[in-house]
């Protein structure tokens, strides 16, 4: 269990791991996550799940190296074991057949973007996706996402891949060409922030999924504690998707920041360690 | 007479037990000074982990002893939770049969040594001894005695490991490896069970490992106990959830006849005022787990906590007391109790309020929070609290505490745990719509078997009690391994005549439900 096998580099910065874990390719639904712990010494974080395969008893995974966690996680090669993996947390998404679903993913926000795509497609919905980077060698999973989207948009930063532009420029320009009726974003708090305030001004109703903190993932801690409609929610038990009109994000983007201090000293011990090795 | 009070006489009757009894007269054991437990020095002990309490040498063991007069009618055994013959295994002690007195206390108490540790004893046996009840003196300190026996046991070498009746190849599973759990497991196994244990977490023991601190309660203490149940054959399942991972049903499939949910009450609480979501205000849950699973004081360890110079903990029970004495641990300079009662209407362990004052935290009594302020990070660096007087009497007998209008002020924190209570964790409830809940969110049994609303589904600690104690928690899960035994066997007895025609125990009992 918990076995590597199979490991794609999307870039020098993203690379998407496929882990044996048969029990949780059998229970997991779009939106459902897991929390990973790689060594003894190592923190939990919660990774969404970004496909299975219940014949082959895998899930896939993708990370994006943002610290010591994911560089460590990053570093395993197929056969390694993933020292503690455990899921599938949170609810799933709400599926339905509303019409038209524009779904909104941005960096590696796409992976867990990707299974729900998929789901709203499957259950008889028009599905535009927008994809969105810094630049392009960032964009992942556009394939993947293109084979179940009935339109796919690319939007970078910097304009070094499809259109140059913020993610909310892609957005305005659909919602202004058709009828959107439900919005699904998933990627980093203050992308989402701007998605949601865009679909409030056009009433569209907008599900964000929330990528905290966690300790456990089982509502045990309230690490993973936000604001929703004034009221405290947890993310890994609540969530992680909730109505993004109602969500506090700048209460959200302060809380992710708890531990900037700790994480770089952190990281810096790590890249010692990393570098005498 | 009752079938307890005729053994416990017979017990006593015992020709040992009567000369012990002549060796030393009842006036004198009473005039003996109670000992009390050695401890590390609390300037030190509060800069370090290691555990606060040193535990009763030999000579000093056998001194306490002799205290206790061996009662006719012992009524510490009416205040123990789960009935531990109290005379005489503190009279093994007496007699230097150290290892004997262990097994006394294992015939009842699946972890003795956890529970010389952490069970709330001044409200329950040395409550009921005969020294506070009729002398007015210093009970019997059978809650030091009781770790010392059993620590006597695991240090000696000799861990008797139980007779195990023959394996019966009947599959039972408990959620949870907390104490009730793994009081549930052992006794399952010993009747020849297949016992598995499911864990969410990436260890086992559940509140022992990630809540109890290692000063209170180290964990090896707590290994070794879950080593025996390794060696009876008790198989470990961690990184599990039980509903999410696989339902209950998936785990019938695979041919569990009957579980115990032994999940705990997990939720934390939170007062709901403002700014409690600020960065550095933690659950205790949190803070404690950081700690205490995580190792985030080891900066080996990748977890982080954030743990200030002044550190403001809010509640009164052993939750807070532990979160408050870990952060003097961690370095604060000013660390604080808040509670809205007086220090006398605090639930924690007389010990655990002893230990804290010694080592230097503020007790604020009759202070309540109201809101906290932050940085322009969003950290928390102040807090409004507000003072509070006792009213009249409420349901739980204590006095009210009511805010005294004006008298709200301002104080200097950068780091809060907030410890007011937890709520039973609800994945398995949620999973589980047929089952019976009550308005707390706790799962109902039926007392006197444990079972649940769910036939083949029994319950027992704090996800039926919200939240309780080691020993109740401890008592349940044997309670229950007690009633699901006799479940079984029932079923089975029902349908033997019928066997042959079924592949396997999962389907006889799925026949015998209907
Ligand atoms: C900090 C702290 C200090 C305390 N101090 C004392 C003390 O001094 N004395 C005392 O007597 N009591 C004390 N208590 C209370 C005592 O620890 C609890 O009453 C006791 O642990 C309850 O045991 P339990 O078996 O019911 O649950 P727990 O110990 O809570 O264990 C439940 C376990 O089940 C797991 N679980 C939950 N859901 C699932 C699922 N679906 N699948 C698999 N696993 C699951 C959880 O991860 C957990 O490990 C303290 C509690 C805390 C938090
Ligand atoms: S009540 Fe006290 S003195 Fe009497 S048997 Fe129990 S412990 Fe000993
Ligand atoms: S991660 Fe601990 S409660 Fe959500």
């Amino acid at each position: 269990m918990n076995k590597i096998v199979e490991k794609v580099y999307f870039s020098d910065y993203v690379v998407k791991l496929v882990v044996e874990a048969p029990h949780i390719a059998r229970s997991r639904k779009a939106g459902h996550f897991v929390i990973v712990r790689i060594g003894q010494k190592g923190e939990r974080i919660p990774l969404t799940i970004a496909e299975a395969d219940l014949e082959k008893g895998t899930i896939t995974l993708v990370i994006q190296k943002v610290g010591v966690s994911s560089i460590k996680l990053s570093n395993l090669e197929v056969g390694d074991k993933i020292t503690d993996l455990v899921g599938p947390l949170g609810n799933p998404t709400h599926i339905e057949k509303v019409g038209t679903v524009l779904a909104c993913g941005g960096g590696v926000g796409v992976a867990p973007l990707l299974p729900i795509v998929e789901a709203f497609k499957n259950a008889g919905n028009k599905v535009i996706s927008i994809l969105a980077a810094r630049q392009k060698e960032l964009i992942i999973l556009e394939e993947e996402v293109r084979k179940h989207s009935d339109e796919l948009i690319i939007m970078t930063d910097d304009g070094s891949y499809g259109k140059k532009g913020l993610i909310t420029d892609g957005m305005e320009e659909v919602i202004k060409r058709e009828k959107i009726d439900r919005c699904i974003t998933v990627g980093p708090a203050i992308m989402m922030k701007y998605v949601s305030l865009l679909t409030q001004k056009y009433k569209i109703p907008t599900e964000a999924s929330l990528n905290t903190l966690m300790v456990d993932g089982t509502g045990m801690c309230g690490a993973c504690r936000v604001t929703v409609g004034g009221k405290t929610k947890f993310v890994c038990v609540d969530g992680p998707e909730f109505d993004a009109a109602e969500i506090d994000f700048d209460e959200m983007l302060f809380r992710l920041n708890s531990y900037k201090k700790e994480e770089e000293n952190s990281y810096q011990r790590f890249l010692k360690k990393y570098q005498k090795a | 007479m009752d079938r307890l009070q005729e053994y416990l006489k017979k017990e006593r009757a015992q020709e040992w037990r009567a000369e012990l009894r002549g060796t030393l007269k009842a006036k004198d054991r009473t005039n003996m000074e109670r000992l009390s437990m050695p401890e590390e020095d609390p300037a030190v002990r509060s800069t370090n982990y290691v555990e606060v309490n040193t535990g009763l040498s030999e000579e000093q063991a056998i001194h306490e002893a002799r205290r206790c007069i061996d009662c006719p009618d012992p009524t510490c055994i009416t205040g123990c939770p789960v009935g531990i013959n109290i005379p005489k295994f503190i009279k093994k002690i007496e007699t230097g049969d150290f290892l004997d007195a262990a097994v006394v206390l294992k015939e009842t108490n699946a972890l003795p040594a956890v529970c010389g540790r952490v069970c709330p004893q001044e409200v329950q046996c040395e409550q009921a001894c005969f020294y506070t009840q009729k002398l007015g003196k210093p009970p019997v300190a059978i809650g030091n005695l009781e770790r010392f026996a059993a620590d006597y046991e695991q240090n000696s070498g000799k861990l008797s490991i139980p007779v195990i009746a023959d394996r019966n190849g009947i599959k039972v599973a408990s959620i949870g490896s907390g104490p009730s759990g793994l009081a549930f497991a052992g006794d399952m196994v010993k009747m020849g069970y297949d016992v598995t244990v499911y864990e969410a977490l990436h260890e086992i023991g559940g509140v022992l490992k990630y809540g109890i601190p290692e000063f209170r309660l180290p964990n090896e203490i707590v290994d070794v106990e879950i080593d025996i149940l390794k060696k009876m054959g008790v198989k470990f399942i961690t990184n599990f959830i039980v509903g999410k991972t696989a339902s209950i049903k998936d785990l019938e499939g695979e041919g569990f006849a009957s579980f115990f949910i032994g999940s705990g009450a997990g939720l934390p609480s939170f007062m709901n005022i403002p700014g409690e979501n600020y960065i550095g205000i933690y659950s205790s849950n949190e803070y404690l787990t950081r700690v205490n699973l995580m190792n985030a004081a080891d900066p080996d360890y990748d977890t982080p906590v954030i743990s200030g110079k002044k550190v403001a903990v809010i509640g009164g029970g052993n939750t807070a007391m532990d979160s408050v004495r870990t952060a003097k641990r961690l370095g604060a300079e000013r660390a604080m109790i808040i509670y809205r009662r007086s220090i006398e209407e605090m639930p924690a362990r007389v010990e655990e309020i002893k230990h804290a004052k010694e080592e230097g935290i503020e007790f604020m009594n009759l202070n309540n929070p109201l809101e906290y302020f932050a940085d322009e990070n969003g950290r928390v660096c102040r807090m409004k609290l507000q003072k509070m007087e006792l009213g009249e009497p409420d349901d739980s007998g204590r006095r009210r505490p009511m805010p005294i209008k004006g008298s709200e002020y301002e104080i200097e924190v950068d780091t809060v745990v907030v410890s007011v209570g937890v709520s039973p964790n609800p994945l398995i409830p949620q999973s589980l719509p047929d089952l019976n809940i009550s308005s707390w969110g706790t799962i109902k049994v039926n007392k006197e078997n444990m079972q649940s609303s769910i036939p083949n589904l029994f319950a027992g600690g704090d996800i039926v009690r919200g939240g309780a104690t080691v020993i109740l928690a401890m008592g349940d899960g044997r309670a229950a391994a007690a009633s699901m035994d006799k479940y079984i066997k029932q079923k089975i007895r029902a349908i033997l005549p019928l066997v042959k025609e079924f592949k396997s125990i999962g389907e006889i009992l799925e026949f015998a439900g209907k």
